[in-house]
Formats: C-alpha cells, structure tokens, sequence
C-alpha cells in the first residue's frame, strides 16, 4: 500500500511543478522547474513518515551530490542542444548516462 | 525581464503528455524509495536529485516549437532544440539551488520540525534558483550593452 501512496504522490507533485514550468515565461525561468524538488519533497515526506529524521537527513546529504550530477548533466546537454544541434529526446536521455558517472562518482569519493 | 504566467500554454498540451509525466514522477519515486530500501539512504538519497522530468519535458518543448514551425510552413528547424537547452540552462541552475536545498534540509532536519524545515527549504530553492537566473540576466544584459556599437545621437 505505501508503494502506491508513493507512487500517487511523486506523480501528483512532480505533475504540479512540471505544470508550473509550463504556464511561465520567459522559458529560460520556466526551465528553473525541471531541476524543482518535485521528487525529493515526495520521498522525504514519506521517509520521515516511516523511518525518522536521521534516516532523511542521510538521503538529504547525498541529494547534494545527485544536485552536483544534475549540474553536470544540464550543462552536458545545454552544450549538445544549443551548440551541436542535437535533438533533445535522444540527447536528454542519453545524458542520463553523465548524470550516473557523476553521482556514483562523487559517490564513491566523497561518501562511501 | 518580467516573470509572466501563460495559461494558454496548457491547451496546447495533450492529455497523454500530463499522463506520462505523472506515471515517470510516480515511478522515479517508487524507484527511489526502493533503491534506499535496497541499498541504504546514502545511495537512495542520490535519486533525491535524478533528473526524472527534465528528458521529458525538454523532448515536448522540441516537438511543440517544431509543430509550430510546420504549421508556419517551415519544415526544418532548429529552434526546438534550442528552446530545449535554453530549458536545460534554467534547470542546471535551478539545480545549483538543489544543491542548497539539500544541505538545508542535511543540516537543519535534526533540529527543527521537519514540515517547517522543508517548505523553508523550498523556498531557499526558488528564491536561490531565481535570484541565479537574474544574475545571469544582468550579465548577458550589461556584456551585451558592453559590445555594442556606441550610438550617433544628433
């Protein structure tokens, strides 16, 4: 039952900022969305709910360093857009890739 | 620049592009959760920052300024792909703020009320990611006035 709980959730709140990116102009603000907290207020709310504040605040420590990945991946892919001309399906996807090396990188350095 | 809101835009998105955003967010926060579950808050709380909606709505932004363009009469374009990475630049800064948002929520969880301390988090977030994205408005506006041609007034 709390898989749903977390799946209606995250789907709700991620759906909610998403539509705000939507609605605001210019783009180059409404972009500031796509990098919102949408996933990480739903899985703290429930991580609190069930595991406490110690076990939160460990996920919050290491979202720094998924934040620091997504930093890398955006620029990765405003560089392959706006300066290559790739399209954006395969290259957003496939800069997931960067996103991964980075947080498992940092990962290993820094918080293993 | 003025920040503005334009409901219109959500007319032009299709019922099934809401849906897919809805079940990648609900998914991505059910592969967290079971991530941490099977490998630790420490690796599950690297998912807290996944870029889950960014892919998608960069691919919408591409496809609407190239539906645009068709209709217009221009067949190729590359204007989709630059509405997607000016999309990009805004989310690498408001990812900067997520790294803000992180270490606030890390340092101050402990100590304070967790709801208090997670809507002040929020709010660092879009004030940070804002005041970044002015910043940088600033700047292009001051390099730009810095480059251009002095004018002949008569």
């Amino acid at each position: 039952m709390l898989w749903i709980y977390r799946f209606f959730l995250g789907g709700a709140i991620v759906s909610l900022f998403a539509v705000t990116g939507d609605v605001l102009r210019p783009k180059g603000f409404a972009g500031l969305f796509a990098a919102a907290p949408s996933v990480a207020l739903a899985t703290l709310t429930l991580t609190l709910l069930n595991d406490g504040k110690a076990y939160a605040a460990t996920e919050a420590r290491s979202m720094m360093v998924g934040a620091i990945a997504f930093l890398v991946y955006a620029l990765a892919c405003v560089y392959l857009m706006a300066k290559k001309h790739f399209k954006a399906a395969p290259t957003t996807l496939t800069m997931l890739g960067v996103w991964g090396i980075c947080a498992f990188g940092l990962w290993s350095l820094l918080l293993k | 620049m003025r920040i503005q809101i334009n409901l219109g835009s959500l007319r032009r998105i299709k019922w099934h592009e809401y849906l897919t955003r809805f079940v990648l967010g609900g998914a991505v926060t059910v592969a967290t959760g079971l991530i941490a579950r099977s490998y630790g808050p420490v690796v599950g709380g690297l998912f807290l920052a996944f870029p889950a909606i960014f892919p998608a709505s960069a691919t919408l932004l591409d496809k609407h300024e190239r539906e645009k363009k068709r209709r217009a009469g221009i067949p190729h374009t590359i204007r989709g792909r630059l509405a997607a990475a000016l999309d990009a630049r805004g989310a690498a800064m408001g990812a900067v703020a997520l790294t803000a948002f992180a270490l606030l929520v890390w340092k101050l969880l402990p100590l304070y009320n967790a709801a208090l301390v997670l809507i002040a988090a929020l709010g660092l977030w879009l004030a940070l990611a804002t005041f970044i994205w002015r910043l940088r408005k600033l700047h292009v506006y001051l390099s730009r006035r810095r480059t251009a041609p002095p004018s002949h007034s008569t």
